[in-house]
């Protein structure tokens, strides 16, 4: 079987051209398909590190191809990109099994910043699952407690006895960035809808990764620790490192878009 | 199309029953006047038989005959008799008025004797009707009146000295009077004719007069409802029947008014949704159709201006093209987000510092136009809680209107804020309402004055169905979508689970009535009066917050102003005033803007003077 780096399915060529020639530039290879039918036959006989997938196609969405990916036992890490990009698009994606989102349209280094944390969560998520003699210390990464709930692979909430809940990033989104710089984080009383970005991580490199919130809600307390030290949340992402409390506002609709954590588990 | 007439129906109705009962009493009327008179004549008759009879009874027991001929052709002779005859027993003609039949003998079957002698044996004694007859002599001549008085035989007839009649004899002989009943004929011809005439402009004047009340009471009315119903079919929802009768009619009108005011309401408010349906729907596939080629630009102009960074008069032209599409994907994004009406970041916020950069955006356009922009500012206003960015675009939006009103001409608008304390009654929105087993009361189907209602299920003398209750508190105005009396009591109840909303044991204190209550979560409870037409209403953590502080903005122009008629609608999506130039949004994004904020936004406008836009919003959210 042939190995790929990137696989990008979308019916413009446009786009197609634009993910190729910009992942080309980076040294990746790079196939490209115009339909969920083309990508299946594709996959038949390669496997790739990355999928960049449209949601809106002419033959099968990207929620169809989703399922179909899932039902072929495909271990690929999927990103959908998509010109409609609306928030409920966005939380469908990462919930039914998307690593991540982006929007159309998007810059280089937009494309190019998700397609690197898309890989490099398919390798974490690769060596987690092989079974190593390495002592636990040693883990591919940490997955999130099973009391949380998860937003894709990139952030999790922890509802609290009071009624309010604590959100915080994953720490397979935090090591799928290239060293953790700092954090843009919003201020108590704003108004945060899940499916949108409510805080960015700034890598080393430069670049700036927004993180969606699993929640809709207005901030009551922001955690001052990881503007002190920005390490706290990679050491410690699910109980010193969160980032906010939040008061949701539509709790039960919103918990029904994410993955429990303990169903990791199983 | 006559015939068919509800107004025409009810007169023929009057009419011919009006036919029908004169037509009866006329004729009864006429043969009872016929029978007094007839019998009038009769007693007439049978009293000169009698006279005739006791004038000549003393000449005959002399049997003076010369003098009974002469007594009877005498009295024989009068106008109103017509011949007077005696018979002896034989039926010979002894005495008679035509002096041409004396000595005649009378046929038995003739019609003087045929009362006596239809009989076997002849009769006695006689009746007095049976005495009279009233025949004709000839077919065509006109009626007579007879009657016979038979003469019985008497002591002193017998004792008479000439011996004329034996003791053994009853009836000696018959005086037969005849009368002429050509006056009598007459008169009852004349008084039937003025029986007809009477009972045909009866008729006729009972119909005319049932037709003129019923035009007035009933045609013209109906006629009316008609005319509506077919107005309002055609889609003249403005049209309003006049209300000016106090009967079932008016009452009618009065409901059909009110239907009429709903269905408008219900139209526009499904116009209006459709309508942003169509816009959601447009978005989304203008969205879709440009992010693609928007792709396109910015992936390979980013990667140009990665790949070029020795160059650098490329870079600055690739980091405009870069620029410029990032500012589109932004516009597409704040469509999508307008067909989604996206919720407000509210943070705490100097509204004069947002006036200040709004007027900054459109300061060129202003100068272009002609128009000063004059700042009025309180320095003292209280930073409010609101999403900074919706307000600029509503102060945007209002300066561009403004500054279109004022037109080619040049004018001014001014910009005042101020602080000021309100009471929350009749402005606090009641957002959420719960009953006791925490069902959704409020309905945004029904809105009142733009704003979802609270539904509630009401039962009255057997009639259910639903009342609308206008969500601002105390400020009335609720909707009754059932027949309501007034002084009826009323059950109210949750739509979905029918538990009773019903407070025991508490009465309005106004007047004295059932009181509901139903949950504001998270603002405790709200009680209300049952009884229609009262708006007692109490919502205690309101009522004990005390005022409310608002910051309010004017925004003033003396721009062309709107006319009264245009603003009701001005607040509609779609509405514009400005043809081509405007897409009818603005003004119901700004109204959107405001209410999300829990604000009030209202107009005060002089066709020629100009136009004065308030906004109020709560300082704190």
């Amino acid at each position: 079987m042939t190995s790929r780096d990137i696989l990008v399915i979308d019916d413009e060529e446009v786009i197609t051209g634009a993910v190729t020639r910009i992942c080309t530039a980076e040294a990746m290879s790079v196939d490209a398909a115009s339909s969920g039918a083309a990508a299946l036959k594709l996959l038949e006989s390669r496997c790739y590190r990355l999928i960049v997938c449209d949601i809106m196609m002419t033959d099968v969405d990207g929620f169809q191809f989703l399922a179909e990916a899932a039902r072929r036992n495909i271990a690929t890490p999927i990103v959908m990109a998509t010109g409609y990009s609306t928030v409920e698009n966005a939380v469908r994606s990462l919930s039914c099994g998307a690593v991540d989102f982006i929007p159309k349209p998007f810059t280089a280094d937009e494309l190019l910043a998700v397609v690197r944390r898309g890989i490099r969560c398919g390798q974490l998520q690769r060596l987690a699952a092989t079974p190593s003699e390495e002592p636990p210390d040693t883990l591919a990464y940490v997955p999130c407690p099973s009391k949380y709930y998860r937003l894709g692979y990139i952030s999790w909430v922890l509802v609290e006895h009071e009624g309010t809940a604590l959100v915080g990033i994953t720490d397979l989104f935090l090591k799928t960035i290239d060293g953790v710089g700092g954090f843009v984080l919003s201020p108590v009383d704003d108004d945060v809808v899940q499916g949108e970005s409510c805080a960015s991580v700034l890598s080393l490199d430069g670049a700036t990764h927004a993180v969606m919130c699993p929640l809709s809600g207005r901030i009551v307390e922001v955690n001052p620790a990881p503007a002190a030290d920005p390490t706290v949340v990679e050491k410690d992402p699910y109980f010193e490192g969160w980032l906010y409390r939040i008061l949701p506002s539509e709790l039960d609709p919103d918990l029904k878009q994410l993955i429990p954590c303990s169903s990791d588990r199983l | 199309m006559l015939g068919k007439k509800i107004g025409f129906k009810l007169t023929v109705a009057v009419g011919v029953t009006a036919l029908v009962t004169i037509s009866v009493f006329a004729y009864i009327n006429s043969r009872s006047y016929n029978k007094s008179l007839l019998a009038e004549v009769e007693r007439h008759a049978n009293q000169l038989s009698e006279t005739v009879r006791s004038s000549t009874e003393y000449d005959m027991l002399l049997n003076q005959r010369e003098r009974i001929h002469e007594s009877i052709a005498r009295m024989g002779n009068q106008r109103s008799i017509e011949r007077i005859r005696v018979m002896n027993k034989a039926g010979t003609i002894i005495y008679s008025s035509d002096a041409e039949e004396i000595g005649r003998m009378v046929d038995k079957a003739g019609e003087s004797c045929y009362m006596c002698h239809s009989a076997g044996r002849p009769l006695e004694r006689l009746e007095m009707q049976e005495r009279t007859r009233v025949f004709r002599l000839k077919p065509d001549a006109p009626r007579t009146l007879g009657i016979i008085n038979p003469i019985y035989n008497a002591p002193s007839c017998w004792t008479a000295a000439c011996h004329a009649h034996p003791q053994s004899q009853i009836v000696l002989g018959v005086l037969d009077v005849t009368m002429p009943l050509a006056e009598v004929d007459k008169d009852i011809r004349a008084a039937r004719i003025e029986i007809v005439i009477f009972a045909i402009s009866a008729i006729f004047a009972l119909s005319l007069i049932v037709g003129v009340f019923v035009k007035r009471w009933v045609d013209v009315p109906v006629e009316e409802l008609l005319r509506a119903t077919q107005r309002i079919g055609d889609g003249d929802f403005n049209y309003r029947i006049p209300e000016n009768r106090d009967d079932e009619l008016g009452l009618l009108a009065k409901t059909f008014n009110t239907m009429t005011q709903r269905l408008s309401e219900a139209r526009l408010q499904l116009f209006q949704s459709d309508k942003m349906a169509s816009l959601g729907r447009l978005a989304a596939g203008v969205a879709h159709e440009i992010n693609n080629p928007l792709t396109g630009v910015l992936t390979y102009s980013s990667f140009l201006l990665k790949r070029t960074k020795d160059q650098p008069e490329l870079q600055e032209d690739l980091k405009v093209i870069v620029r410029e599409t990032i500012r589109s994907r932004e516009i597409v994004k704040s469509l999508l987000d307008f067909a989604r009406q996206s919720v407000p970041k509210k943070t705490e916020a100097d509204i004069n510092e947002v006036i200040a950069r709004a007027a900054v955006v459109v300061e060129n356009q202003l100068t272009l136009n002609n128009v000063k922009l004059v700042q009025e500012l309180d320095p003292a206003l209280p930073r409010a809680v609101v999403d900074a960015n919706q307000m600029q675009q509503v102060f945007i939006n209002l300066f561009v209107n403004a500054a279109d009103a004022i037109g080619a001409k040049g004018g001014t608008i001014h910009v005042s804020t101020t602080s000021m304390s309100l009471s929350p009654v009749g402005i606090t929105q009641i957002k959420k309402a719960l009953c006791p087993k925490r069902h959704n009361l409020v309905d945004n189907e029904v809105r009142i004055d733009g704003k979802p209602s609270i539904r509630i299920k009401a039962r009255s003398n057997g009639n259910e169905g639903f009342v609308y209750l206008n969500s601002i508190y105390g400020a009335g105005g609720h909707h009754h979508g059932i027949v309501l009396d007034a002084n009826k009591e009323v059950q109210l109840a949750c739509p979905e689970c029918s538990i009773s909303l019903l407070c025991p044991g508490r009465t309005c204190p106004d007047c004295g009535s059932a009181v509901y209550t139903f949950e504001v979560p998270p603002r405790g409870m709200v009680e209300g009066c049952a009884r229609k037409g009262c708006d007692w209403q109490r919502w205690e953590a309101v009522d004990t917050s005390g005022q409310r502080e608002y910051v309010e903005a004017r925004v003033r122009d003396d721009g062309c102003g709107i006319a009264e008629d245009q603003l009701s609608k001005i607040f509609e999506p779609f509405y514009s005033t400005k043809g081509q130039k405007g897409n009818g949004l603005g003004l119901a994004v700004i109204w959107g803007i405001i209410d999300n904020h829990n604000g009030t936004i209202s107009v005060e406008s002089e066709v020629g003077v100009g136009t004065t836009f308030i906004i109020r919003i709560p300082v704190r959210a």
